[in-house]
This record gives structure tokens, C-alpha cells and sequence, in this order.
């Protein structure tokens, strides 16, 4: 398909998905140095929170290094043209954090929920309106509902005042037909001024052509991280998509040689690990699971002496959903307890 | 042997799987549904069950309180109304427990307080949250024995048991519940997490509690205190399983606990609905028996 002269908006994920594969540890210092560059390179939209999003520090989702307040109001002032975006998802994170992340500066918040419980989200959608946020409606495990189910709700959330639905593929499970359906539903039944935005993982490898699938859909926005810094085998790496972007004449705004340099020379000596298909996040991909379990069950793996693919297999045959990080540990020690380890 | 009379407010699955529970009380007696639809299936259930109907809300139960002898009501309406049902059902020494999310009452979590709201008469009580209900009694577990700097629990539900009101207000379930682990767990701080998820068959509900400690924590009497508390709220509610744990990683002490529902009204995987209606029947047990000892007296609130 010929998608010469479409202008698709990115979103970077690096210092907020990011965070998950930094285990929360991403310095003050290193985000501003992060999303100033990022800013510098054109990026339009830069989210910066705990991985978990607003309310995501606790025990369940780790601690980060500071407060999504500390974080964002570090951030915003020094961005030139970049809005600063939040994650909210209902049920950890509440409209008194929304508040106070737009008082630091935050523009625009993805408010996400599990792809069958939009219901859950309509007093935060309507409060980020209300506060004058680009608000973003996100449906997270989308390879668990069908076309028809994320058009209905996508509806939903278009009803509530998201003014762009997402499709998000967080367990970077979906192929590009998956893709195409899901995104192609949402088109024929949103209204024509809603947009619609596309958040993978690239678990399988197919972060950048699922994202291309999205586009030619008719999605207009598109969410990556820089080196691919993001949970699980991480998001769609967004300098390689830019580059594809701009070999298929998409326009994207972005300085392709700039945000190759931020991959290269900030985002990979920051990693703790490389963030690449392994054993364990192709494990994710292949078996459906959410991207940020990574982590979780090589710990609870350590720790109880069961493989963490083992672990993740179980998760995805009981259905787990993001959010559910307890269920990692309960899941490593009744496994440890089968197999007379504990 | 006399058993005090009560009225149900609400005639959705909470208010259906109440009868059930209040049938089975050797104390309490269900005699009055109240709703606003004469429609209702819940209605039309309640009148097959033997009970007196009124489809004209509160105002439709008010005068027969006193001829029919309701001591007790239990609202499980909205946060909305819920104010308003109470005061006028004080008014005439109805004592009101409350299933919203209102919170005009004291907070209760029965092993953990009821006795005490029962000894100073409390003539409205709130019964928080499912998840306060099904995580509470263990941070209090905990924090009897050493304090607890911090505590928080994750609540798991099927999707098919959150009903809508649940879903368009989660924050007042977040803050309610929060502040519940603080004021009845013993707490120094609380926070909350739900999840709803879809799987099906359902999933029964699972929490995940963790207390930090501010001292190392005691493994024996931590764990002999959480296991009797298992057992106390078991009386009650015998689907309330411990799946893994305690286990203990520094000072965090982490419990996985799994509820399943007696299956009266309401399905198996509900116990998140389940723990609500046992609980409050409990709660109203407690004040029934002090009423039938002749301990306590309910008096018109004016």
C-alpha cells in the first residue's frame, strides 16, 4: 500500500514502559538528559512515568527512584515542543494523581484498561478532558479481544471523550492481519475526527510491521521506544521505525539521525540488560503474556527454583492479566510446592 | 426461638443473596425487599421466597417498620441514596448496615471491630469493600502483633462479578479501601489495587496482601496470629482459603489468598460478593444476639 505524504504522530515509551526493563531505576537526571534529547530530535510526545503509570509505586510494581511528580515536573519545563504524557490505568491509579501529574505539567495521559473493561475508565476520561489533556483511550492485551469486541470498546471510551483509542498489543502477540482487523473495526464504527494509535512490543519481532499494518488501517499514531527500551523483548525500536518511515515516505517529523544517535549513545549504556527477543520475552510473545511479567517470573524463578518460561506458560493458561504481578509469585511457589521444592 | 426482623434495601444479586444468608441465620429474619422497579426480578423472587415487597423505595417500607417490628436494615443501594435511607430508617430505631460505598457509619470488618461497634450500639455500620473485607482481617493479623509501616493488598475479581456501579466509580473503591486498611487494618499507610479479569471460566477472587513491618518480623507469631484469623474469618465465610505464604522477604510479610463463594444466589467465583453478604449478615448477627440477651437496645435516633 502507498502511505507516501501520511503524517503519523509518534509517542515515545523509553521513561515509562522503560522503566520496567530498568526495574523503576531510572534517575531524575537520566530522564531529563533522555527526553531533552528525545525533544531536540522532534519527538512530539514523551511519556514519563513509574512503568506502572501514575500510582504504580507499591509493592506489587516496585519503587521507583523517585515520584511520578518529581519525574514529570523535572521533565516538562525543559521540553521546547514535546508534550509530556502520563499512563493512568483505573483501579492502581486514581484522578487525584491525574491531577496532580497535570499541576507538574503532564499534556496528554493514556488512560488504559484491559481490551474487555473499558467500563472502568469513563470518570478518567472525562476528568482528563476536563483538565484539557489529550486524552488517549488505551486498550492493553488486545489479542485477547476480537475485532468486534475493540470496536465496541473503543465506542466506549470515544463515549466517555477519548479523543484517540489505541490498540496495544502488551503481551507483542499479534501479527499484522490481527493488527489490521482490530484497527480496521475501530475505524468503521469511531467517529472520523478520532484517532486511532497502535502501542506493540515486539516480542515476536513484528513491532515495526505491525505498526506499519496499523497505519495503513488508518492509525495515526504510533507509540515505540528508543533502542526498544520497554518491557518484555521491549516496544516498537521507534529509530528503526522512523527509518522505515521515512524510506516509505511517512511523515513523522522526526530527525532520523538525531534519535539514532539517542539510541546509540544514551538509551543501550543505560540498559541493564539488553532488551531483545531471549528465550523468556519470545516466550511472552508466543504464549500471549503481558510484557512487564517478564522480570517478575525470572525472579520468582530464582527465587523457587522453577524456569521462568515455565512459569510464564502457566500465567498465560490461567489467564493472567496485566496488573496481576502477585499472581507471578503465588504461581512460582504453588508450582514449587507440585514439584516438592517447597 | 425469636429472631429479629429485617429489611433489605436494594433488590439486585447483593439484596437476593442476602435473603438467602438472613434465611439460614438461627437470629434474623428476612421480612421486607425493598426496590423502585415493580418489575424487578428481584422483587418477584423475594415476594417467591415468602417475603413482603414494596417497588416504592424507602418511603414504601416506612409505615410498616413499626407494625411489622424491623429492627435491622441492610442497604445495598448506592452511596447516592444511601444517606438519606439511613437517616430515615434511625429515625425510627432501625439499626442500618451499609453495603455502599457512603462510609457514614463506622468502618467494620467483623474479627477485627464488630464486637465493638456492637457494645456502643453503633446504628450505622459500613461494611467498606469486598476487598476490605477480604484483606483487612490479615493486615490486622499482622499489625496486632508488630506495626505496620505499610500495607498493601491487590484484589483480583472476575469480570462477571464487578457490576456497574463498581465500575464507574473504581476510585471511591480505591479510596475507600485504602483508608479501610489504614483506620480498621492498623496501618500507618494503605493502598489498594483492583484488577477485574475477564477469563473465563471465571476466576474465583484472589488477594495478595503485604504488610511492611518496621521491625524485622516475628515468623512464629506472625504467621500463628495470621493462620487464627484465617480461622475467624472462616466461621463466616468458609471459602476463605490461604493459597501460598506467609512468606517473608526482609521486612515484608506476603499472604495469597483465594475466596470462594457459598454459591446461594450468587456463583462460586464471586466470593468478592460473597464476603459482603456474609459479612454483613454477621455484623447483624452480633447485634441481634446482644438485642435477644436484652444487652442492647436500638432507640429511635432523633
Amino acid at each position: 500500500m502507498d502511505l507516501k505524504g501520511k503524517k503519523v504522530i509518534l509517542h515515545d515509551m523509553c521513561l515509562r514502559d522503560g522503566m520496567h526493563a530498568k526495574r523503576e531505576q531510572i534517575s531524575v537526571e537520566q530522564m531529563v538528559k533522555v527526553a531533552t534529547a528525545l525533544d531536540d530530535a522532534g519527538v512530539p510526545y514523551i511519556q514519563v512515568t513509574h512503568g506502572g503509570g501514575l500510582g504504580g509505586n507499591s509493592l506489587q510494581h516496585g519503587f521507583a527512584l523517585a515520584s511520578n511528580e518529581e519525574y514529570i515536573s523535572a521533565v516538562a519545563p525543559k521540553m521546547k515542543q514535546a508534550k509530556v504524557s502520563v499512563l493512568l490505568i483505573p483501579g492502581l491509579g486514581t484522578m487525584k494523581e491525574l491531577q496532580s501529574a497535570y499541576d507538574c505539567g503532564a499534556r496528554s495521559v493514556h488512560v488504559a484498561t484491559h481490551c474487555t473493561e473499558a467500563d472502568t475508565s469513563p470518570q478518567h476520561i472525562a476528568f482528563a478532558r476536563k483538565l484539557g489533556m489529550d486524552t488517549t483511550g488505551f486498550l492493553m492485551m488486545a489479542h485477547l479481544n476480537d475485532a468486534a469486541g475493540i470496536a465496541r470498546q473503543g465506542k466506549l471510551m470515544e463515549s466517555y471523550g477519548a479523543q484517540t483509542v489505541y490498540v496495544t498489543d502488551s503481551a507483542g502477540y499479534m501479527l499484522p492481519d490481527d493488527v489490521k482487523a482490530r484497527i480496521g473495526a475501530l475505524r468503521a464504527v469511531l467517529k472520523p475526527e478520532t484517532e486511532i494509535g497502535f502501542h506493540g512490543h515486539h516480542n515476536l519481532g513484528m513491532g515495526i510491521a505491525n505498526s506499519i499494518a496499523a497505519i495503513e488501517a488508518g492509525a495515526t499514531r504510533i507509540d515505540g521506544s528508543v533502542a526498544g527500551l520497554g518491557a518484555g523483548a521491549g516496544n516498537t525500536p521507534l529509530e528503526v521505525f522512523a527509518a522505515v518511515c521515512e524510506r516509505m515516505g511517512i511523515e513523522t517529523g522526526v530527525d532520523l539521525f538525531k534519535i539514532m544517535d539517542v539510541a546509540e549513545d544514551i538509551i543501550v549504556p543505560m540498559m541493564d540488560h539488553m532488551v531483545r527477543v531471549d528465550r523468556e520475552s519470545l516466550t511472552l510473545g508466543f504464549a500471549g503474556v503481558y510484557s512487564t511479567f517478564l522480570l517478575h517470573a525470572k525472579r520468582a524463578g530464582d527465587r523457587f527454583g522453577v524456569s521462568a518460561r515455565d512459569i510464564l506458560v502457566e500465567l498465560g493458561r490461567k489467564k493472567m492479566i496485566g496488573g496481576q504481578e502477585d499472581m507471578i509469585m503465588d504461581t512460582a511457589m504453588t508450582m514449587a510446592k507440585e514439584r516438592g521444592l517447597l | 426461638m425469636k429472631k429479629i426482623r429485617c429489611a433489605l434495601i436494594g433488590s439486585g444479586n447483593i439484596g437476593t443473596d442476602l435473603i438467602y444468608k438472613i434465611q439460614r441465620s438461627p437470629v434474623l429474619e428476612p421480612v421486607w425487599m425493598v426496590g423502585i422497579d415493580p418489575e424487578s426480578e428481584g422483587l418477584a423472587r423475594a415476594r417467591d421466597m415468602g417475603l413482603k415487597t414494596t417497588a416504592g423505595g424507602v418511603d414504601g417500607l416506612l409505615p410498616h417498620v413499626l407494625e411489622d417490628n424491623i429492627q435491622i436494615a441492610f442497604d445495598a443501594t448506592s452511596a447516592y441514596v444511601h444517606a438519606e435511607n439511613s437517616r430515615k430508617l434511625n429515625a425510627l430505631g432501625v439499626m442500618m448496615i451499609d453495603l455502599t460505598p457512603a462510609a457514614i457509619g463506622p468502618l467494620c470488618v467483623p474479627p477485627v471491630n464488630l464486637r465493638q461497634h456492637a457494645d456502643k450500639v453503633e446504628m450505622n455500620v459500613n461494611m467498606i469493600s469486598c476487598a476490605g473485607q477480604a484483606t483487612i482481617p490479615i493486615v490486622n493479623a499482622v499489625s496486632r502483633i508488630q506495626s505496620v509501616e505499610y500495607a498493601e493488598i491487590v484484589a483480583s475479581l472476575a469480570s462477571k462479578s464487578v457490576g456497574p456501579g463498581t465500575r464507574a466509580n473504581l476510585d471511591e473503591f480505591t479510596y475507600t479501601t485504602s483508608s479501610a486498611i489504614e483506620k480498621v487494618g492498623g496501618a500507618r499507610r494503605g493502598k489498594a489495587l483492583a484488577i477485574i479479569n475477564p477469563a473465563e471460566p471465571p476466576m474465583i477472587m484472589r488477594n495478595t496482601i503485604s504488610c511492611l513491618t518496621d521491625d524485622e518480623p516475628d515468623h512464629v507469631r506472625i504467621t500463628e496470629s495470621i493462620l487464627q484469623m484465617i480461622g475467624e474469618v472462616q466461621k463466616y465465610v468458609p471459602g476463605y482459603r490461604l493459597v501460598n505464604g506467609p512468606i517473608y522477604d526482609g521486612n515484608k510479610v506476603q499472604v495469597f489468598m483465594e475466596v470462594a463463594g457459598l454459591g446461594d444466589y450468587l456463583p462460586k467465583y464471586a466470593g468478592n460478593l460473597d464476603i459482603m453478604t456474609a459479612a454483613a449478615t454477621r455484623t447483624a448477627e452480633m447485634f441481634a444476639e446482644e438485642i435477644l440477651k436484652g444487652s442492647i437496645t436500638l432507640k429511635p435516633v432523633v
